[in-house]
């Protein structure tokens, strides 16, 4: 009975994209907004060679600030919620294969990290990418050395000055720019340079701090309260 | 072609809708919640394509001049990488009750958590 409801609804729900999909044609032609970004003299005006980045840090600027405080609220919560119970953890022994092999590792993972968000305005990739990876590279820390303490203080004061450069970053080309979020405010350098763009390179590098910050205590998070028995 | 990507996603969001509601483990439903974000980012980017163009990342092969008529529309591209650190945080926070639920009641089975059945 019950996996006949749950047919039902599925069809139901399959029976609801299906217009979706019926009324789709394809795309000829870029659609007004997204070919006012592509328009030579708005490309020029901003200066990033990846039209992605463009529109995440510099058109729709308030919206990754929207999402930054999100992950700062997630990250908060997680915190609040998985305190350390005990500090008596059983865990396994790591082999010497593992801790060895990570510590070769961690640092290229990190620097790795680190091209991935400061070529943000060049390639695909990004503060949110790049980010990403220094945080598996913190994971790979707290997997292979457990019983080493976190240091919350560090990562606490990384997220909120990399926060407050990326709002004082924006609030500046409110002040001496044409706008809230303008990158102009810094020279725009030579298209496809690693020197152009602007301010977007600084924001998106303080974003990819703040974010790998962020992870990095959601996964201590869950770590902390992990033990093999 | 620009129709496999649709479909694949609708499918996938299909497949993470009957995870939800077919799994008694906790954790497999919180997967079938990020099976089901997947093939929304899917069927955004798939939107987002238009018929024989690259991606919106210009180079040698793209020049600025010519933009206009070789690239796809960036801005879905730009809704999805805010979707999918959204989704992050969300699966993030499902986990950490889960772990809160573990230590309740010692299972991650769905049925024992009778509180708020009517």
């Amino acid at each position: 009975m019950r996996n006949f409801f749950i047919i039902i609804i599925i069809a139901a729900f399959g029976i609801m994209l299906y217009p979706l999909f019926d009324s789709f044609s394809g795309n000829e032609e870029l659609s007004e907004l997204a070919s006012f970004y592509a328009q030579k003299e708005n490309v020029e005006k901003v200066n990033s060679a990846n039209l992605v980045t463009a529109v995440v840090v510099t058109y729709r600027g308030l919206d990754t600030m929207g999402e930054v405080t999100i992950l700062f609220l997630t990250a908060a919560i997680i915190a609040f919620f998985l305190k350390k119970q005990s500090d008596v953890r059983s865990l396994r022994e790591n082999t010497e294969i593992f801790t060895t092999a990570a510590k070769l590792l961690i640092p290229i993972i990190i620097m790795l990290g680190v091209y991935i968000f400061i070529n943000g305005h060049l390639s695909p990739g990004g503060g949110f990418q790049g980010g990403a990876v220094i945080a598996s590279a913190i994971i790979l820390i707290l997997l292979a050395f457990p019983n080493k303490p976190f240091n919350h203080k560090f990562f606490g004061y990384m997220e909120s000055v990399s926060g407050l450069v990326f709002v004082g970053l924006a609030a500046l080309g409110g002040l001496i720019g044409l706008g809230y979020l303008d990158n102009a405010i810094l020279p725009l350098g030579t298209f496809g340079e690693l020197m152009s763009a602007g301010a977007i390179p600084v924001i998106y590098s303080f974003v990819g701090l703040k974010v790998g910050a962020e992870l990095s205590n959601i996964l201590n998070g869950f770590q902390s309260v992990q033990s093999d028995s | 072609m620009e129709y496999v990507a649709l479909i694949t996603g609708f499918l996938v969001i299909m497949a993470g809708l009957w995870a939800i509601m077919t799994q008694k483990n906790i954790i497999r439903i919180i997967i079938g919640f990020s099976i089901f974000d997947t093939g929304l980012h899917i069927v955004m980017v798939a939107l987002a394509y238009v018929k024989g163009r690259t991606a919106p990342i210009l180079d040698n092969m793209v020049s600025v001049e010519e933009a206009l008529n070789k690239i796809v529309d960036p801005v879905p591209q730009a809704l999805v990488l805010t979707a999918i650190v959204i989704g992050l945080g969300v699966t993030a926070l499902m986990l950490a009750f889960a772990m809160k639920m573990h230590k309740e009641k010692k299972t991650l089975d769905v049925r024992n958590f009778k509180d708020l059945k009517w």
